[in-house]
């Protein structure tokens, strides 16, 4: 096994030199053009003047398993720790529009996040949490629109003011085709629930965030760094143009979008990749829509490290890659943060787990003085020249996908996705033949010793009283809730915006799976293209 | 027994993570198996059905969703319905380590967690399946 790269290359393979020098940086009026100054377009050094100085990040561990009673109290347990956001992971049936009582819900139920089957559940989840205090996230995309529903209602259950209400909604379908694969519907009808979503957002939520378009699945499923912010400004452009369609504008709806990448251990490159983002988009709101408001212009971010560099084998070593993943996302001037636990590559994290990705995240803003400067990377032969070539090859990539006829026809195509499954395939074999060096798997392996973690265990009692929940809610209501859903199925037939209908619908009591299947009988679903 | 080896890789339950999956299924390829992929949300049911009339030699599942116990179960459950027990399952995912021993007991006949080599799962999945690869 060779102990280095030769010749040396980033992930995404750009040639690293084993030298740069201010000849690397061009010319000096070109370069500060390029960067700007932070707070201004084209944001390269960063979304806001100040950085870290005016506020930290958001500390926002994605969080949820079992039934919304026990998520509210790792909530709980999370916030007294010192987070200082909510993020809320939710199980596959939730993300699948599937009651909890459903026969290919059983296995699921309560495993990845938490069952939330009626607006009752949400209230449940977010009891004794003020709404309007708190920036919430949600993990959501095909049943994004029912899920804001629910969440609305449980606001106005707690007297929450609408426009006080923050947070972000996942809300980006185009990536779950691409690759985090919870789609339900077709893309051009889930295309017209996005737009929904932001076009009633944009009037009724002000500091909420409708959309956070997502590299970081793609990255997880095994694409580069280029590729990452390539499918990321394609689908965002994607959305753009529907909303521009729609006859919104730009200015009034790009100020709310929010954005969302991995951050891997190649720590340059991810810097390189995130100052890349901000410039790229930057551009793109102006060139290809016009922005006039440099809001419009501005990336803003959230970073959830990466899962996929985590080893099984060693798993203690997982605490280092996630030091590492953190201090990058933060070098590269994330809005808010959330690092993996260390037994994430056997189980959802333990309390124990959760607790030290979290102090992770103090650490390293509370005790190493890298929050003091912003973009304290600029400048750097090394890392300039970086910024520049991940932005010329993700910009190369975007081009392709335009020649494609954009996100959704490429997606149709299986054009990324099979790009993705390539380069994992690339990552597996450089791991096997030991081109690349993982610690404690194809390197420094120790069989002589067993790790005794204890990982965390979901209550196996959690499904069953969820489904006994939900059976009585649906055996208490009364006729409000099918009325409701036929005015929904009404609005889906006629085209109109079916926010308003389908929070009526979940404020009379109307299931997930319910609201689920008003848009799948309009709607169909979706077979993927198959991987070759 | 110079046929090469037939390996029906599919993902049961509603876990959409199919990276493991696809690696594997290139890795068989290349290593000279015959791999039919089934893709997401297969129910066990279409598993066996797939994997009779494929005529497969040996059945993989990925999970990463934490419901490996219930799913292969009910996996091996169809696979008795469908006359398919000389049919060897195999489980990949994120197992954690305790589970591997009840997978097995179950009647899983191996289990790759997360971190397994490719070259142990090829060389496993191929001396399971009974053939050599051409």
């Amino acid at each position: 096994m060779s102990e280095v790269k030769q010749p040396r290359t980033t992930d995404s393979g750009i040639e690293v030199a084993c030298l740069y020098t201010p000849s690397d940086l061009g010319d000096p009026a070109e370069l500060n053009q390029r960067l700007g100054h932070p707070g201004q377009p084209p944001f390269t050094r960063g979304p806001y003047e100040e950085m870290y100085r005016e506020r930290l990040w958001t500390m926002r561990q994605y969080a949820g398993y079992g039934s919304a009673s026990e998520t509210n109290q790792r909530f709980r347990y999370l916030l007294d720790q010192g987070q200082t956001a909510l993020s809320v992971a939710f199980d596959l049936p939730t993300q699948l529009g599937l009651d909890s009582t459903d026969l290919t819900a059983k296995p699921e139920v309560g495993r990845v996040g938490v069952a939330i089957d009626t607006a009752n559940d949400m209230v449940e989840l977010f009891d004794g949490l003020p709404l309007d205090q708190l920036s919430i996230n949600f993990t959501i995309n095909a049943t994004a629109p029912i899920i804001l529903a629910f969440y609305l209602v449980a606001a106005e259950q707690q007297g929450s003011d609408r426009s006080q209400l923050a947070g972000t909604l996942q809300n980006d379908i185009l990536k779950e085709f691409v690759a985090r694969k919870t789609f339900i519907y077709p893309p051009e009808p889930s295309m017209r629930l996005v737009g929904d979503i932001v076009e009633y957002c944009t009037t009724e939520l002000p500091r909420f965030n409708p959309i956070s378009i997502t590299g970081y699945h793609a990255r997880e499923a095994g694409c580069n760094a280029p590729q990452e912010l390539a499918f990321t400004m394609s689908d965002a452009i994607a959305y753009a143009k529907l909303l521009v369609d729609r006859g919104l504008s730009f200015d009034t709806f790009a100020p709310r979008f929010s954005f969302h990448f991995a951050t891997t251990l190649e720590i340059f490159e991810e810097v390189a990749k995130l100052r890349a983002a901000r410039r790229l988009w930057a551009g793109i709101a102006r060139d290809r829509f016009g922005a006039t408001k440099p809001e419009a212009m501005r990336l803003r971010f959230f970073s959830g490290c990466s899962g996929a560099t985590l080893t099984a084998q060693q798993p203690l070593n997982n605490i280092v890659r996630s030091t590492v993943q953190c201090l990058g996302a933060v070098l590269g001037g994330a809005q808010s943060i959330h690092v993996m636990g260390y037994d994430e590559a056997m189980a959802i994290p333990s309390d124990e787990a959760v607790t030290l990705a979290l102090r992770t995240q103090q650490i390293l803003g509370h005790e190493t003085g890298v929050v003091d400067t912003v973009d304290p990377l600029a400048g750097s032969y090394f890392v300039e020249s970086l910024t520049d070539q991940v932005e010329a090859r993700a910009s190369e990539i975007i081009n392709s996908i335009d020649e494609a006829g954009g996100a959704i026809r490429a997606i149709e195509a299986g054009l990324p996705q099979r790009w993705i499954a390539e380069n994992a395939y690339r990552i597996e074999n450089a791991l096997s033949d030991g081109t690349t060096v993982k610690v404690g798997v194809n390197a420094y392996t120790d069989y002589s010793k067993t790790e005794n973690l204890t990982l965390f265990k979901i209550d196996d009692q959690s499904r069953d009283r969820q489904c006994s929940r939900l059976e009585a809610h649906i055996a208490s209501r009364d006729n409000s809730a099918i009325t409701a859903l036929g005015s929904l199925a009404k609005a889906v037939r006629s085209k109109e915006n079916i926010m308003e209908p389908l929070i009526d619908a979940a404020r009379a009591g109307a299931t997930l799976g319910e609201i689920s299947d008003v848009l799948k009988d309009h709607f169909g679903t979706y077979q993927e293209p198959p991987p070759w | 027994m110079n046929k090469p080896p037939r390996v029906l890789v599919a993902k049961p339950g509603l876990d959409g993570h199919d990276r493991g999956a696809k690696v594997v299924a290139f890795a068989l390829r290349d290593a000279g198996c015959e791999v039919i992929y089934l893709g997401l949300r297969s129910t066990a049911e279409e598993i066996m059905v797939a994997a009779t009339q494929e005529d497969v030699d040996l059945i993989g599942a990925s999970v990463l969703s934490g419901a490996h116990i219930e799913l292969a179960s009910d996996l091996l459950a169809a696979r008795s319905y469908h006359g398919l027990d000389d049919t060897p399952l195999v489980v990949g995912g994120i197992v954690p380590p305790v589970d591997i021993d009840q997978l097995l007991q179950l009647g899983v006949a191996d289990v790759f967690p997360a971190g397994t080599a490719m070259t142990d799962v090829v060389s496993r999945v191929i001396a399971l399946a009974g053939h050599s690869p051409q």
